[in-house]
């Protein structure tokens, strides 16, 4: 069976951009991780901080001192209160560190002798680099001393001599054989460049900005006797010569200042090209890096207040250690993460999409052991919020949507995820509760109202007062379908389950003439409007407002209240629009929470709350504390996850046909009462408007049921239909036991794929139930 | 898989069987789950074989036994 596409996976994964190089490792040619290395100096640790500099800078002393540091200017502490002093801070971190520096070559069981002409920055990274993959290195500089340069261009105080001293001894230290007074030049001879090119496996040239004459005729030079080279590969007229590039300047510059860190990048990519010619390899070959540019990772820099720079004490001598731990505190650090700071499901696993995605491909991809993700997939509500508030798009709803396809078209999503919220589905769908009529007395129909199987559920006289509402409003008949739109079904990722859902409502809705179809559900307009691409389909709310509102509006709250949009209405903005008139007609003063389009869901979205009632929670308890208001939504499910979780909160149905004085105080009917509400519905609506004769059904057994039962029964998804399914089989004779120290009877009984306990005591003509628990695993013991 | 599950069995003395009217014993029992079975010592009715699985059971170990087989 297939399993997620590996193309759009890579897809969705390049589209989070939380692993793009901060803006100060970005204008770093050599890419210095600054944003780690700061972290450390903020914790103290400025050991660790020079073991970051110092792996990635071969000459930590000197640089240290005279970096032209790129990445201030691009540091986006810049846009709050002044940019890092990265390179102050750096210098105090190699003040006091670097007698920790230990260089070493790694073992190398094929080295190769490589002749680097030219002792400067750029000629001895090149073979520092060279040298640590444990090649034999040998650098022939023209001057007296290698790096002369430096000698010349720095002043002491500036450059102390000591510091570059300090590094070159590591160099030695590392075997690199530097020959003084050497100038290399074209032809034979001990220092001519092709006895030099025959007796090494490579020649590295690297001679500065300025021209070599000096080596026509063994290579080829440029009209302006440069080397003639490739800036990409480095490679040059001789296929075992390659040659430092000169690294990029500022666009319409021809020469510019010099950079230190710049003429490090050179001989890095050319050391590189060496290596790779050594090995064999291509030397364009997936090769990106192209030195300085700018980062794409997305940081809300307003997110932070300013903070000024720290002076040091004594400007000459620099930071001290505690200077630049304080300066280094002002570093954010610059990452993106605004989904995760959003989104508590993301932020429970402590990760950020593109690991999150990761993990999911590697999860589907597993033959044999444990899918650990598993959960995590079924985790998210699939609410869309992240691909709202990421720059790039990204939605994590479409990530587990194709990962949970791909789980159960392999047979590997845990049943115990979604089994609940797919029995109730099917409820909802049965002959008990589902049903299909034109308007009572008609045969045709234009309108059909939907009211969705969760409002219905949750209060169903509001069900009965829109069609009521509708039929004397709207004319040409309004049909009415009671029956379920086939969410949960997309959500847990059955796509043939979905497929017969919507195949039965066409039907349905083909029966009735095709009429226009009308809901109070926002996900049921969603689902309605993405699967059934011939309806007709539009918000209650929408057709409300052009209608005319309905009459008899609510006793008023008091107090503001504030509104809160479902999480499957995110940009149906018609529809938010109609839903604050109403409020406002209604005379309800409304405020926003975070506005429709940066809304979050209840936790029923994408069945999260069957598979991780944990995550879901805190998703809900952090929506409801934004505001100490009411809430106020149009989605029967927010509301009552709302309440259930001790918020008060209406449905705007509450204000519009108030039942009871304070419709806010209504509790969460819990799964079991919507279901008798749906299946009371029914009969009551068959009976009072179509004149049919179908009776309420009646539990059979008188189940008394505490509120603090019925609330830990409701946790663990157990019904009171299953609870009386258990003690009318115990009753009736089934094996049960005698709790003899509580006085209760303890019964058992399997239904589908669950066994559920029941501890009760028969009380008069029925029983109390004190407690239920249930498990998946069945037990039998075993024949002796 | 360990192959007994001894943690929040249960105390068996504290019932009866209702049937048998024996209080029940620790015994061996057959769990099965997504098609893998295995053995496992839990109360159980010495005459009749009705096995007890307490709350505390079923929420914890065998609900991770549960999980463990899911995600395999």
């Amino acid at each position: 069976m297939q399993g997620m596409d590996g193309d759009q996976v890579k897809a969705w994964e390049a589209r989070c951009i939380e692993e793009q190089l901060p803006a100060c490792a970005a204008a770093c040619p050599l890419h210095l991780d600054a944003r780690a290395m700061l972290e450390k100096v903020k914790a103290g640790d400025l050991v660790a901080a020079f073991a970051i500099y110092a792996r990635v800078i071969p000459f930590p002393a000197i640089v240290s001192h005279i970096c032209d540091h790129p990445c201030e200017t691009a540091c986006r502490r810049a846009e709050a209160g002044g940019a890092l002093r990265i390179g102050a801070i750096e210098r105090a971190i190699v003040e006091d560190a670097y007698p920790t520096l230990k260089r070493s070559a790694q073992r190398n069981r094929k080295p190769k002798r490589i002749a680097v002409i030219g002792g400067g920055l750029a000629g001895l990274t090149a073979a520092y680099d060279l040298a640590v993959k444990g090649h034999a290195v040998t650098v022939y500089e023209g001057d007296a001393r290698p790096l002369e340069r430096l000698y010349h261009d720095y002043d002491a105080a500036v450059l102390p001599p000591s510091a570059i001293d300090a590094d070159l001894g590591q160099l030695s230290a590392l075997g690199i054989d530097i020959r003084c007074r050497a100038r290399v030049t074209s032809g034979r001879g001990p220092l001519g460049l092709d006895d030099l090119i025959d007796a090494h496996d490579a020649v590295l040239l690297a001679p500065g900005r300025g021209p070599v004459p000096n080596l026509a005729g063994s290579i080829r030079l440029t009209i302006d006797n440069r080397v003639y080279m490739d800036a990409d590969s480095c490679a040059t007229s001789h296929p075992k010569v390659f040659a430092s590039p000169l690294h990029k300047m500022p666009p319409g510059v021809e020469v510019g200042p010099y950079s230190p860190v710049g003429a490090m990048y050179d001989g890095r990519k050319a050391a590189l090209s060496v290596d790779r010619f050594l090995q064999g390899a291509s030397l364009t070959a997936n090769r990106v890096d192209d030195g300085s540019g700018d980062s794409c990772l997305y940081v809300n820099v307003a997110r932070h207040d300013p903070v000024a720079i720290v002076e040091p004490s004594a400007p000459d001598q620099g930071y001290s250690r505690t200077e630049a731990i304080a300066e280094a505190a002002r570093c954010f650090p610059c990452e993106c993460k605004e989904c995760v700071r959003a989104c508590e499901f993301l932020k429970s696993y402590g990760l950020y999409p593109k690991r999150y995605i990761r993990e999911i491909y590697n999860n589907d991809g597993i033959i044999m052991g444990n899918r650990k993700s598993n959960k995590m997939i079924d985790s998210c509500s699939m609410c869309g919020l992240c691909a709202d508030i990421c720059p790039n798009d990204l939605s994590m709803g479409d990530v587990v949507l194709e990962a949970r396809r791909s789980m159960v078209r392999r047979g590997h999503m845990p049943p115990s995820h979604h089994d609940f919220a797919l029995r109730d589905m099917a409820f909802a769908r049965s002959d008990e509760v589902a049903f299909a009529r034109p308007a009572p007395g008609a045969t045709t129909s234009a309108y059909l109202f939907f009211p969705g199987c969760q409002l219905t559920a949750s209060s169903p006289q509001h069900s009965a007062e829109i069609y009521a509402y509708l039929r004397e409003r709207l004319p040409g008949g309004v049909a009415f379908v009671q029956d379920c739109c086939g969410a949960p079904a997309h959500w847990a990722g059955r796509e043939e389950l979905h497929g017969e859902v919507n195949a039965a409502l066409t039907a349905r809705w083909e029966a009735l003439g095709r009429p226009e179809v009308i809901t109070a559900c926002a996900s049921c307009l969603k689902m309605l409007g993405a699967f059934q691409p011939e309806m007709t389909v539009r918000s209650l709310w929408t057709v409300m407002e052009e209608k005319g509102w309905p009459t008899g509006a609510a006793p008023l709250p008091s107090g503001a209240l504030a509104i809160h949009d479902p999480c499957t209405g995110r940009y149906a903005k018609d529809v938010q629009s109609a839903v604050r008139t109403f409020a406002g007609h209604l005379g309800a003063e409304v405020r926003e929470l975070s506005g429709a389009e940066r809304t979050t869901c209840c936790g029923f979205g994408g069945l999260a709350q069957f598979a991780n009632a944990e995550v879901t929670d805190k998703i809900v308890d952090r929506r409801i504390t934004e505001d100490s208001a009411d809430y106020l939504t149009y989605c029967a499910m927010c509301r009552d996850n709302f309440a259930r979780r001790g918020k008060r909160a209406l449905h705007i149905l509450d204000l519009a046909f108030p039942a009871g004085a304070d419709p806010a105080a209504r509790p969460d009917p819990g799964f079991s009462r919507r279901r008798d509400n749906r299946l009371a519905f029914r009969a009551r609506m068959l009976t009072d408007l179509w004149g049919e004769t179908v009776t309420e059904p009646a539990p059979d057994l008188a189940l008394t049921i505490a509120d603090d039962v019925r609330a830990d029964m409701e946790r663990k998804l157990i019904l009171v239909e299953d609870v009386a399914r258990t003690v009318a089989a115990a009753e009736a004779g089934s094996p049960r036991f005698r709790n003899v120290a509580k006085g209760v009877t303890v019964a058992s009984h399997r239904h589908g794929s669950l066994t559920t306990w029941v501890e009760y005591t028969a009380a008069g003509d029925g029983f109390v139930v004190h407690r239920a628990w249930s498990h998946r695993m069945q037990v039998e013991a075993r024949p002796s | 898989m360990s192959n007994t599950i001894p943690e929040g069995a249960g105390n068996p003395a504290d019932l009866l069987c209702f049937a048998c009217d024996v209080p029940l014993e620790m015994g061996k029992v057959e769990a099965t789950y997504l098609g893998q079975k295995f053995p496992v010592d839990l109360p159980r009715c010495p005459k009749c074989g009705f096995v007890y699985v307490s709350e505390d059971l079923a929420l914890g170990k065998m609900l991770r036994v549960e999980q463990a087989l899911e995600d395999k």
